[in-house]
């Protein structure tokens, strides 16, 4: 028998896997054919070995995906010169950058959220800024933070504070604005001072929605890193990928889309499991 | 002197197409120390909004409440409150429940005494065990036994009840009704409950404030329960006084509350509501209803 639901979803999706994995390598296998249509021979000699074979770069299959990936794990964090690091060097640029944008969005958001879900007065002054800046693309904003902060690692981080602070924002404020009235009203009757409302009652009853909030702004902020690292250049996932692609090794490109795939994973699954710790049935 | 006396309040809202609805208004009415005095209306007279100005909720368009000589402008650790909805934070336990009344109420207590605190009143509404337990997983009488609790762990000097029993199945809500009749009558407790159960009222209240329906409610009378303070959900409608009361009431609910507005006696003072006994009176003409079952007002 094939026993529980889990084991037959793990049967299905290893199977999947391998269908697709094996088309991928019966598509991308080179076969050997007449060499094309004749060259210049000078244009050839120009271009090396690959235009005289009349051939594109060929696309990895699988086996060569494998090999490039085992090499990077031989050594992810070797710096070999400017343009040559690991690409464990390169996520953790990557990663330093997205927490430290996000982290500065979060310190801002939150509390200010806080206030506009608590004041109608700051939610109405605040709203029609929030409704035109929240549709920007992040990227958008990457000339001018190039011109103002004249630094492109920092201007990096900047656009990754200005994306991932709306989800954030947002639900912050939509969060502590639903509070249960009868929670505050409990709070009131014990004379609780405000502050000690705002964290014990109010936090704890949004955590959920502001937690939600994190999570969706994690996701873009590790979307928009990939992006602007290849405007910025010099470091970072994003700028490894471009390297690569001028390089012309679609292997490390697809090694470093399934890595890219693998960090996203892992970070929505860190923040999902914080907001299931904070989430409570009412 | 009445401990708690409401002196001419009146409440007050704007209707949508202009114009102003009034609530109730001119309501006077006081709670002596130790009494437990329960108001009984139709949904819509204003119940409610009462106990929140009493409770420092919500506010009066004019007249005041005056508590303990003081008037009582806004919420105080004085008058603890339990809610219809029980209101409790899911996210805390039964034990931090209470925790978090007990430490508003004395912020200078460690943590042992605190913990001691709650596992008094914790014990008192019959709930040993069910500390660590979130409000998720009780059933609704455990719930309200939990807020129950939160209330009397801060020592009020008055317990303000919203329709505490309305959302219970009727055994649980006979069992709670008897366990805070037990509980008042031992810390001499005062009270003011809302309620439109009439037999909840008769087995629980010295007093009983009979409000006429809203809009412009008024305070009918007052109905000084007759029946011996010692009683319970088993014997009490064996009293000669019962029926008499019930009857009374019922009889208020049904009829009087509707036309008392267009048909308000000459000799009627709002300020000072008539005091009656009808448990001492003689038998009333209508037949005592033959179920003898849970009579409750419409709402």
């Amino acid at each position: 028998m094939l026993g529980s639901l889990r084991a037959r979803q793990t049967l299905l999706s290893l199977l999947l896997l391998a269908v697709f994995l094996g088309g991928w390598q019966i598509a991308a296998t080179p076969t050997a054919g007449p060499g094309g249509p004749a060259l210049d021979p000078e244009y050839a000699a120009l271009l090396g070995q690959a235009a005289q074979q009349g051939k594109q770069t060929p696309m990895p299959t699988p086996v060569d995906v494998g090999v490039k990936i085992w090499e990077h794990l031989q050594a992810p964090f070797a710096v070999r010169g400017t343009n040559d690091k690991g690409i464990g060097i390169q996520l953790a640029y990557s990663l330093g950058r997205v927490l430290m944008g996000y982290l500065i969005a979060a310190a801002i958001a939150i509390p200010l959220g806080f206030a506009i879900g608590m004041s109608p007065l700051i939610y109405g002054a605040l709203n029609p800024f929030i409704q035109v800046l929240r549709p920007i693309s992040p990227l958008a904003w990457m000339p001018l933070a190039l011109y103002t902060i004249k630094d492109s690692a920092t201007s990096s981080i900047f656009v990754i504070f200005i994306c991932s602070i709306w989800p954030m924002l947002i639900n912050t404020a939509f969060g502590v604005a639903s509070v249960r009235k009868e929670w505050l009203n409990v709070a009131r009757t014990l004379e609780v001072p405000p502050l000690r409302t705002a964290l014990r009652v109010i936090l704890p009853a949004a955590a959920p929605t502001i937690m939600t909030g994190m999570r969706i702004s994690i996701g873009i902020a590790w979307l928009v890193i990939v992006a602007a690292e290849m405007l910025v250049g010099g470091t970072g996932i994003g700028y490894f990928v471009w390297n690569e692609w001028n390089n012309l090794s679609i292997a490390n490109i697809v090694t470093a889309i399934l890595v890219i795939g693998l960090v996203g994973m892992l970070l929505d699954q860190i923040l999902g499991a914080v907001t299931k710790l904070v989430t409570y049935q009412e | 002197m009445a401990y708690v006396s409401v002196e001419g309040i009146a409440r007050r809202f704007a209707q949508p197409g202009g114009g102003v609805q009034t609530v109730f208004e001119d309501v006077h009415f006081g709670v002596a120390k130790g009494e437990f005095v329960c108001l009984i209306g139709h949904s819509g007279c204003g119940k409610t909004t009462i106990l929140n100005i009493l409770a420092g909720l919500d506010h009066t368009d004019s007249g005041v409440v005056v508590v303990g000589g003081k008037e009582a402008a806004g919420p105080s650790l004085d008058r603890a409150v339990i809610f219809q909805g029980h209101a409790l934070m899911p996210w805390m336990t039964v034990r931090d429940n209470i925790a978090f009344a007990v430490s508003s109420r004395w912020r200078d207590w460690d943590k042992a005494k605190i913990a001691a605190q709650c596992q008094r009143y914790i014990d008192l509404v019959g709930l040993t065990g069910a500390e660590r337990k979130k409000p998720a997983m009780l059933s609704g009488g455990m719930k309200q036994r939990v807020g129950i609790a939160r209330a009397l762990s801060i020592e009020p000097k008055m317990l303000l009840m919203d329709e505490p029993f309305s959302a219970l199945d009727a055994l649980t809500r006979g069992t709670l009704q008897e366990e805070v009749l037990r509980i008042c009558a031992a810390t001499q407790q005062t009270v003011f409950m809302i309620t439109h159960d009439v037999d909840e009222a008769i087995l629980l209240a010295d007093r009983i404030v009979l409000m006429t329906n809203g809009p412009q409610a008024k305070i009918a009378e007052i109905v000084v329960n007759t029946l011996p303070r010692e009683r319970t959900r088993h014997d009490v409608h064996k009293h000669p006084h019962y029926y008499r009361i019930r009857n009374h009431i019922v009889d208020f609910l049904v009829e009087r509350s509707r036309a008392f507005n267009s048909n308000v006696p000459a000799d009627w003072n709002p300020k000072n509501p008539p005091e009656v006994r009808p448990g001492l009176m003689e038998p009333p003409v209508r037949p005592v209803p033959p179920d003898g079952g849970s009579l409750r007002a419409a709402g």
